[in-house]
Order: structure tokens, then C-alpha cells, then sequence
């Protein structure tokens, strides 16, 4: 049968410490183009499957595949030289430097010629252009590229932190609570801004505990309850009490609509997963 | 649209915030500026109430005071903009002058100073290793190393002095004269180490990585830097300086002795602070640091030529560090909303 078009998709993901299984034969899908919450209680296993995607976590069975192609990440690196990036809630900032400096950080650009490969100079102009235009294409207005980012608020800082991941992601984009920090106003600039990483075509996967956030910008909701998914709906499909209810176990996952993803094979390895 | 009206809005939110305050925090915030400031108030009072101050010998005199503290603090400057601190670098430059003056009794001078600076980037490495592989803090690894390695100098020695006869190794204090001023090659050195340091934190890569691992160590991990390698190779770098440092130390007193410069190592931090570098990381640069050592070296001097008590020299650099320490919490603390 044919199997939906993913970007990012997981069978059977399993990960325990000792005796606590954090995820249990856990599903992932994201399609090409879509923002996809990722919804659950605490202690779900979430930031696992989470882990477990960017490389931060090497799940103990299952399998992971990117464009269809089965990948295995080892570690962080593993998952971004595939193409993925991280946005987290706080830390991704380097607060004296500036933004160009911040978006560049770790993959420095050096003028061509002999000024950069014996010089080891930094081409600071193509690196500040650079910038802007990224800056400019995801709609952040800053006054100066040079600005420290210590000078911007909030809202900004996490802006830049994720221009900085968009700008390098070539698959796909996950953020885990980025407006967690931030206040009403500036949560509602990042995920304006989220939105506009999704319309310049990287997919995103949020993790968010804010349900109205979650359904001003998501496409799709992925529920995780008990370290596996029992619900991938479509937020115009599904209510946000629904999905709560779902969340907490109040009301059996089978009695909302789901999207369907490939079941046979789902269902095989969600029973294979504990093995 | 809704969604583009909450996008002008963020748009004009943006630049609101933005847009007031900016003049005197970049100002208060620039590396230089203060220090730079307070160099030149220095100076002009030094210039009214002293005749000697501004002649030509007495302003060679302190360049000449300043190289070994100067150098000494170009290598703490890089540790402090780690976040990190070298309480052994004077003990290792001194460890750096016997390791040369006991080479240097073979004959072979070029060795002796090769030896001794490599010396000093071995103990530089220890504190490298200590500090970023085990993770200790910096405070505490240097402290146990000022005291082996002062220990370890007077062990290697008998606690004896070496006078230093050859021309190599003292050359650092001889130098042209000009118009009355002497710019020995010691001075001419700490001037070169100072913009060779200078291009490699601001032009390069690896001093853009030393800023962020001293700013947000887990950013730059995210970022994908390796920050156990950077902290090494600081630690390495500024031991490497240290060593010439004590090339410096033998052209201003020829004579590898185990227990001189014990207080060199906070006057180069005192340097480093009152430059404008920031204790906590990430902030500042050796220019600051270079004003730094010439603003705590015209003090004494002007202090002296003004005919005051040298402890109340002491009680003024003190003060004047508590004061660039609070400049620089105040500024950091506005910074940081």
C-alpha cells in the first residue's frame, strides 16, 4: 500500500532507563510542509522521543527514517548533519555576541584566499550579509546586525535563535518550548515567526505545553501519552478539550479522528517495540 | 489579515524597543572607551602636578614597567574571557626564567628559551586539562598549581638565583632611542603580542569560540563547538605568552631568580579588570588589557613622582579595581534584562 510522504518518520521507538521505560514502541510522522505539535503530560515521554530524533538519545529498538531512507543517529552531530536543528526553550544564545556572530557561531565563514586559509580570517562582511538577508527573510526586524544580542528582548533573542537553526536545517526544524520563557507578546512574534519557517518550507515539530499556542499554529497534533503516540489528529479536526482528554487518558484515543498513517505497518511494529 | 497585522505590530514592537537607551549602554559597553578615559585622566593630572611625569625618559620608564605585568595579563586576559581565572602565571613565567637560566649554563641560549617556553605551555596544559576535562574550577586548579610550580622553581634551583649574561636573553630590555625616548624590543614585543592577540580574537574563528564558551558554554555546545578543546588550547596559548613573558622578565632584570613576581600574577589581573574585561566572560579584549596595565603602572609612577607612600599607591589600584568591577556588574546587570 502506499505510505504517506515523510519527512521525519519513526516504527517502534523504544528507549528505558533500567526499570522505567521512558518511550514504548513510539510512531513519529512529519510531512513535508507542515508544523506538527508535539502534545503530552509530563513524564509522557516526550523529551525522549524528542532526544531521540535529534541524536541526543540512542533509542534501545525501532527505527528512524528520513525521507523514506532508514538513518541512525549516534549523536547530536549525526542529527544535524542530516539536516536537522534544534531550537530549545533557553540556552541557545550567546548574549555578547552579536546576531550575525550568533548566527554564524560554530560555522564561521573565512574570506577566500590566502587572508583566510593562512590568516584564518574571518569574512565578517559575507557573514553580517548573510545575516540580514536571513534576518529579512523570516521578517525580524533588528536595527543593526552588529547589535549585541544582550541588547534584544525576549522575543528577539529567541528570534534569533531561530533564524540561527533555519538558516542551517535543510529537513526540518524541531523546537522544544520555545515561548516557554517568553511573555503573551512575544510568544505571539515567535510563533508568527514559526509560521514563516514553515511557509519558507521547513517543516517544524513544537513541543509546547500551551494548547492555545498550539492551535493558533500547528497543522497536525501528535498526543503522547504513556511513551507512545495514541493520537495524530489534524487540529481543524480536533478540539482542544479533546485532545486534553486524550492526553490525560480521560477519553480512549480510538473515539477521536485520527489521521491515518500507513496502519499495518504501524500496528506491526507498535506490538514489536517492547521486544 | 490577522496574521498580517500581528506582524506589523511585532515589526513595530521591534524597533520600539530598540530604538531608546542605545547610545550610553554601547558607549558604557564599548571594550575601550572607560579605560581608555580613565588612562587620559591619569595622565593629564599626573602631567599638572608633577614636572617629571611627561619627559621622555620617566614616559620610556613606564612602558619599560609595564611590559612583564603587560604580557603577563594578555595571557590572563584570554583565560578571564573564558570566565575562567590564572592565579599561577607568574609562577609559571618564573618557572619559565630558572628552566632558562639553568639551560642557558650549557651554552646553547636559542634551547634555553625554546625549553623555558615550552616549560610554560606544559604547566599551561595542566591547567588546561584540569579545567576543562575534569572540570574543576579554574580558581581553584591555578591555586594548586601556583603552589607546585613555585615550589617545583626552587627545588629545580636550590632556591638560587642565575644571572643571566647573554645577549639573546636579555635583549628584550636593550632598544633604540629615540628623541629621548627608549622603545626597547620588550616593549616593541608586548605592542606586537598585543595585536597578534588582538586580530586572533576579533578576525578569527577560534576568537569568536573563545568569546561564546566564556558568554553561554552550553550555547556554544549547541552551537556545535568543542568547548573542552577551546578551554585547553586558551590555557595552552596563555602559558605560551607567560613564556615569553619571562624572556621579557630576564631583558628587564637579568637575573632567573625562583622567588621574584609573587604578586605578578593579580597585578596582571588588576590589569585585566581595569581593562574592561569582564570577570564573568565573554566581554572585553586585550586592548582593554594593554590600557589596563598602563593605567595601574601610571598610577604608581605618577603617585611616586607626586612624592605619596607607596602603600597608598596600593590602596588606590585597589580601589580603583573594586570600581572597574562594579562598572562592569552595572553595565552587565543593564545589559541583561
Amino acid at each position: 500500500m502506499s505510505i504517506e510522504p515523510t519527512i521525519l518518520r519513526a516504527r517502534g521507538l523504544t528507549k528505558s532507563y533500567g526499570h522505567v521505560v521512558a518511550i514504548d514502541g513510539s510512531s513519529f510522522d512529519l510531512r513535508p510542509g507542515e508544523i506538527l505539535a508535539v502534545i503530552g503530560d509530563n513524564g509522557a515521554g516526550k523529551s525522549t522521543l524528542i532526544k531521540a530524533l535529534t541524536g541526543a538519545v540512542v533509542p534501545d529498538s525501532g527505527a528512524l527514517y528520513l525521507d523514506d531512507e532508514q538513518v541512525t543517529f549516534h549523536s547530536p552531530l549525526d542529527a544535524r548533519r542530516a539536516g536537522i536543528e534544534t531550537v530549545y526553550q533557553e540556552l541557545g544564545v550567546a548574549p555578547a555576541l552579536d546576531i550575525s556572530q550568533n548566527l554564524y557561531l560554530g560555522r564561521e565563514q573565512r574570506v577566500p584566499g590566502w587572508r583566510g586559509t593562512v590568516l584564518r580570517q574571518l569574512d565578517k562582511k559575507a557573514m553580517r550579509e548573510g545575516s540580514a538577508r536571513q534576518m529579512a527573510d523570516l521578517g525580524i526586524r533588528i536595527q543593526s546586525i552588529r547589535q549585541t544580542v544582550e541588547t534584544l528582548s525576549g522575543g528577539q533573542r529567541q528570534a534569533v535563535a531561530v533564524a540561527r537553526v533555519a538558516a542551517w536545517a535543510t529537513r526540518l526544524v524541531i523546537m522544544d518550548e520555545p515561548t516557554a520563557a517568553l511573555g503573551v507578546r512575544e510568544t505571539n512574534q515567535v510563533l508568527d515567526l514559526i509560521q514563516r519557517v514553515r511557509d519558507n518550507g521547513l517543516p517544524v515539530v513544537l513541543i509546547s505545553h500551551n494548547m492555545p499556542n498550539v492551535w493558533q499554529v500547528a497543522d497536525r497534533v501528535h498526543i503522547h501519552r504513556l511513551g507512545r503516540r495514541v493520537a495524530l489528529a489534524d487540529t481543524s479536526s480536533l478540539t482542544m478539550d479533546d485532545a486534553v482528554a486524550v492526553m490525560t487518558g480521560a477519553r480512549p484515543a480510538h473515539t477521536i479522528e485520527q489521521v491515518e498513517t500507513a496502519p499495518d505497518e504501524w500496528e506491526h511494529t507498535a506490538g514489536e517495540g517492547a521486544a | 489579515m490577522t496574521q498580517a497585522t500581528l506582524r506589523q505590530e511585532a515589526v513595530a514592537d521591534l524597533q520600539k524597543e530598540v530604538g531608546h537607551g542605545r547610545g550610553i549602554r554601547s558607549l558604557l559597553s564599548h571594550q575601550v572607551t572607560g579605560p581608555l578615559a580613565a588612562l587620559l585622566v591619569a595622565v593629564v593630572v599626573f602631567s599638572v602636578f608633577t614636572d617629571r611625569f611627561l619627559q621622555p625618559g620617566n614616559l620610556s620608564l613606564i612602558a619599560q614597567q609595564s611590559v612583564v605585568v603587560g604580557t603577563l595579563a594578555l595571557g590572563q586576559a584570554l583565560v578571564i574571557l573564558t570566565a575562567g581565572i590564572d592565579l599561577a602565571n607568574g609562577a609559571i613565567m618564573v618557572l619559565g626564567t630558572v628552566v632558562i637560566g639553568k639551560a642557558a649554563l650549557d651554552g646553547d641560549v636559542v634551547l634555553a628559551l625554546v625549553l623555558g617556553i615550552v616549560a610554560c605551555a606544559v604547566v599551561g596544559a595542566v591547567n588546561g586539562l584540569l579545567v576543562s576535562r575534569a572540570g574543576l574550577p579554574p580558581f581553584i586548579v591555578t591555586l594548586g598549581v601556583l603552589t607546585v610550580v613555585t615550589a617545583a622553581s626552587r627545588l629545580y634551583t636550590d632556591s638560587a638565583s642565575y644571572p643571566i649574561a647573554d645577549g639573546l636573553l636579555t635583549v628584550l630590555g636593550d632598544g633604540p632611542t629615540i628623541g629621548g625616548f627608549t622603545v626597547t624590543y620588550g616593549v616593541m614585543l608586548w605592542v606586537l603580542l598585543t595585536v597578534g592577540l588582538g586580530y586572533v580574537l576579533s578576525q578569527t574563528a577560534w576568537g569568536v569560540r573563545v568569546y561564546a564558551v566564556g558568554d553561554n558554554p552550553p550555547a556554544a555546545r549547541l552551537a556545535g563547538i568543542k568547548v573542552k578543546r577551546v578551554l585547553l588550547g586558551v590555557y595552552v596559548v596563555a602559558a605560551i605568552v607567560y613564556g615569553l613573558a619571562a624572556w621579557q622578565a630576564l631583558g628587564r632584570t637579568p637575573t632567573a631568580d625562583p622567588s621574584g613576581y609573587s604578586t605578578a600574577n593579580l597585578d596582571s589581573i588588576t590589569a585585566v579588570v581595569i581593562g574592561g574585561t569582564s570577570l564573568f566572560g565573554g566581554r572585553g579584549g586585550v586592548y582593554g588589557t594593554l590600557i589596563g596595565t598602563l593605567i595601574v603602572v601610571v598610577l604608581q609612577n605618577g603617585l611616586t613622582q607626586a612624592g605619596i607612600d607607596s602603600l597608598y599607591q596600593q590602596v588606590a589600584t585597589g580601589a580603583l579595581v573594586i570600581v572597574a568591577v562594579l562598572v562592569d556588574r552595572i553595565v552587565r546587570r543593564r545589559q541583561t534584562r
